[in-house]
């Protein structure tokens, strides 16, 4: 008798352990059924941009100064006459499989260009993020501790002009008064024109791949190179976390605890970087993955501007030449890398913050 | 007058209307940032109205002798390689603007309201496809999505437009659904229906005009990341053709010579820039009148 209520009561638990281990199961499951229906709504778009929207979509894949033999393989390979759905389950089938087609432009399969091509942006998107984390989140911090201070309406001033200063522009003028101007930085280009294609790709990142060959000096000027577009895109991250960071902090200051902490007598410091800072931390992340997603997006004017053989330069050349396989094949490898930082980010908010993961 | 715009008890619906316009004037007036855009953005509008009598040349008159000047007296802003007036081009520059961000907002607007105003009305299922919908193009890359629909369309202004309103509608659509879903089963609502309205009618005229103030306030701070993504799309070429003044058509055009005749790239983005940071100040203005909830948020 006597063991009967903690018997029930380790059923209990027995019961609400395999109730949360179903709920965990559960809930990555819907999170994976998300993740798919949203790749696949990426699939149907670029699918209907292809082969519903333009008049001839043989045309637009070939070219049109093709023979009509070309026109023809292709209008077969394409599989035209048969019906939409058939066609799009092909075309799924096919990007799974790792076939974007052929770039008419450049004769090579669109899958190995943007192989090709993809670490120049990478390495452009992820120098210019850490800029925009490095000053952006102090400066947050500083304004919300300093409000009204002149630091908080730098940062004011500096949010409106990340909403309305065009990044092409931008680079223009960068391009002008720090390049032509000062000639503090290096020009257009990944590295001096006697260093091209000096280095053996292990990585494709300049900087990383320069270091394992031990070459320093491609290093300093592919980091020379770097240093102004990479702090273009930067500035835009760092106008809108900074931003973000000072509304977090704002949020937290005023709360209870916060006083508390003060009337305890903890110093600011403290009060500031451990008890305010603290909790943001996970806000910050979706709002970092956020800007880097979105630099990801915005280096595709930057490399125009810039000659940066990016992904972006890539797609902007495909643009112009109408090679519509090396347009849907780049937006489809943007479109991806954008949704997964969007849901790694908000995965780990979910597994970070207490109030998120029940 | 003012009394009467004032009225507590408006004895007509045109007195009610007028009377809520006006608190929202006099709300914008105290606030400086909101004067200063409005003012921008009148601006904008008059420039694009009366542009043949602003400007004091032609936008594609030629003048092979004057190619290059830098900015003076005659030239305000200098001249391009073809010997145009810069500043005259800037101002014709404002139709194409204007135009593009209306028309934008006159065909993503409505889409986004009927689509979110259906899908919280009705729910269930409808809701699910409609806002699975919404949220595949809400979690796209918004100017690669443009660009890809440009190639697909063929450059030009019109494809432009339409390309950019399809990538701005889902916002609308997820405003719309959230207000909707707040009032669906309030007793107004309710009311109508026992009288035997259509579904149809309940949202046209019952549902819609309530999501109106939240919406202008959504749309007049879009207008800055539209004109960014339509002048990136002249900047590459794919939007307004040449000899249109469109500004990021003229950036591109300046892109040669910025070294030497920097003026050429880099007038047309003040315009752009001033004009954007316009409808932001208009824009955060109105959310603090309109829509005081959304401002604490920020």
């Amino acid at each position: 008798m006597a063991f009967e209520p903690s018997a029930g009561a380790a059923t209990a638990r027995m019961g609400m352990l395999a109730g949360r281990a179903f709920e965990g199961v559960a809930s990555v499951l819907r999170f994976a059924i998300v993740v798919a229906g949203t790749f696949l709504g990426l699939l149907a778009i670029t699918f209907f941009i292809g082969r519903v929207v333009p008049i001839d979509p043989v045309l637009s894949v070939v070219g049109d100064r093709a023979t009509q033999e070309v026109y023809e393989a292709a209008r077969q390979a394409m599989g035209l006459d048969r019906p939409l759905i058939v066609q799009f389950f092909s075309y799924v089938g096919d990007v799974l499989t790792g076939d974007l087609g052929m770039s008419i432009s450049t004769g090579r399969p669109v899958v190995d260009d943007l192989a090709r091509v993809f670490p120049a942006t990478l390495e452009m998107a992820t120098i210019g993020i850490i800029i925009g984390v490095v000053l952006g989140v102090p400066m947050g911090v500083v304004a919300a501790t300093h409000q009204g201070s002149w630091i908080d309406q730098v940062i004011r001033v500096l949010g409106l002009l990340g909403y309305s200063v065009p990044a092409f522009w931008l680079g223009l003028v960068g391009l002008a008064v720090f390049y032509a101007g000062l000639g503090w930085v290096a020009g257009p280009g990944r590295v001096d024109i006697f260093y091209d294609g000096l280095l053996d790709p292990v990585t494709g990142l300049y900087l990383i791949d320069s270091v394992i060959a031990g070459e320093w000096d491609i290093f300093w000027n592919a980091l020379d190179h770097l240093m102004l577009p990479a702090s273009i895109l930067g500035f835009f991250s760092l106008a809108y976390i900074a931003r973000m960071t000072r509304s977090f902090m704002l949020d937290q200051l005023g709360q209870e605890y916060v006083t508390t902490a003060r009337v305890k007598g903890v110093s600011e410091r403290r009060v500031i970087w451990r008890h305010a800072f603290y909790p943001i931390r996970i806000q910050l992340i979706t709002v970092i993955g956020l800007s880097y997603a979105a630099l990801l997006e915005g280096s595709v004017m930057i490399e125009t501007v810039f000659s940066w053989p990016g992904i972006g330069n890539y797609l902007t050349t495909a643009l112009l030449t109408a090679d519509m396989n090396a347009v849907l094949g780049a937006t489809l490898v943007i479109g991806a890398v954008f949704i997964m930082i969007n849901k790694i980010s908000d995965v780990l908010y979910r597994i970070l913050d207490p109030r998120a993961r029940r | 007058m003012i009394d009467w715009l004032l009225d507590d008890s408006p004895a007509s619906r045109l007195q009610a209307n007028m009377g809520r316009a006006w608190r929202v004037w006099t709300a914008l007036l105290r606030n400086p940032l909101a004067v200063v855009g409005a003012l921008i953005v009148l601006v904008l509008v008059v420039m694009a109205i009366f542009a043949p009598l602003i400007a004091p040349y032609s936008p594609v008159g030629q003048d092979l002798a004057n190619r290059l000047m830098p900015p003076s007296a005659e030239h305000w802003m200098g001249t391009d390689e073809l010997g145009r007036d810069i500043y005259s081009r800037v101002v014709y520059g404002a139709r194409i603007t204007l135009l593009i961000v209306t028309m934008v907002a006159v065909i993503a607007a409505p889409i986004g309201l009927v689509v979110g105003a259906v899908s919280g009305y009705f729910g269930g299922w409808v809701d699910r496809v409609l806002m699975g919908v919404t949220d595949i193009f809400l979690s796209m890359p918004k100017l690669i999505l443009a660009l890809a629909f440009v190639a697909a369309l063929g450059p030009g202004i019109e494809n432009a437009i339409i390309a950019i309103a399809i990538t701005a509608w889902p916002v609308y659509a997820r405003i719309a659904r959230a207000e909707t879903i707040t009032f669906r089963d309030s007793e107004f609502i309710s009311a109508v229906r026992l009288q035997g309205a259509s579904a149809t009618r309940v949202i046209l005229r019952h549902v819609l005009p309530l999501c109106a103030s939240s919406t202008i306030v959504r749309v007049t701070l879009d207008m800055a990341g539209i004109i960014l993504t339509a002048a990136g799309l002249g900047f590459l070429g794919l939007g307004a053709q040449p000899p249109l003044p469109e500004w990021g058509a003229m950036i591109s055009r300046g892109r040669n010579f910025i070294l030497d005749q920097w003026w050429v790239a880099t007038m047309p983005g003040f315009a752009i820039i001033l004009v954007s940071l316009g409808f932001c100040f208009l824009g955060d203005g109105l959310r603090d009148v309109l829509d005081p909830k959304q401002g604490e948020k920020q």
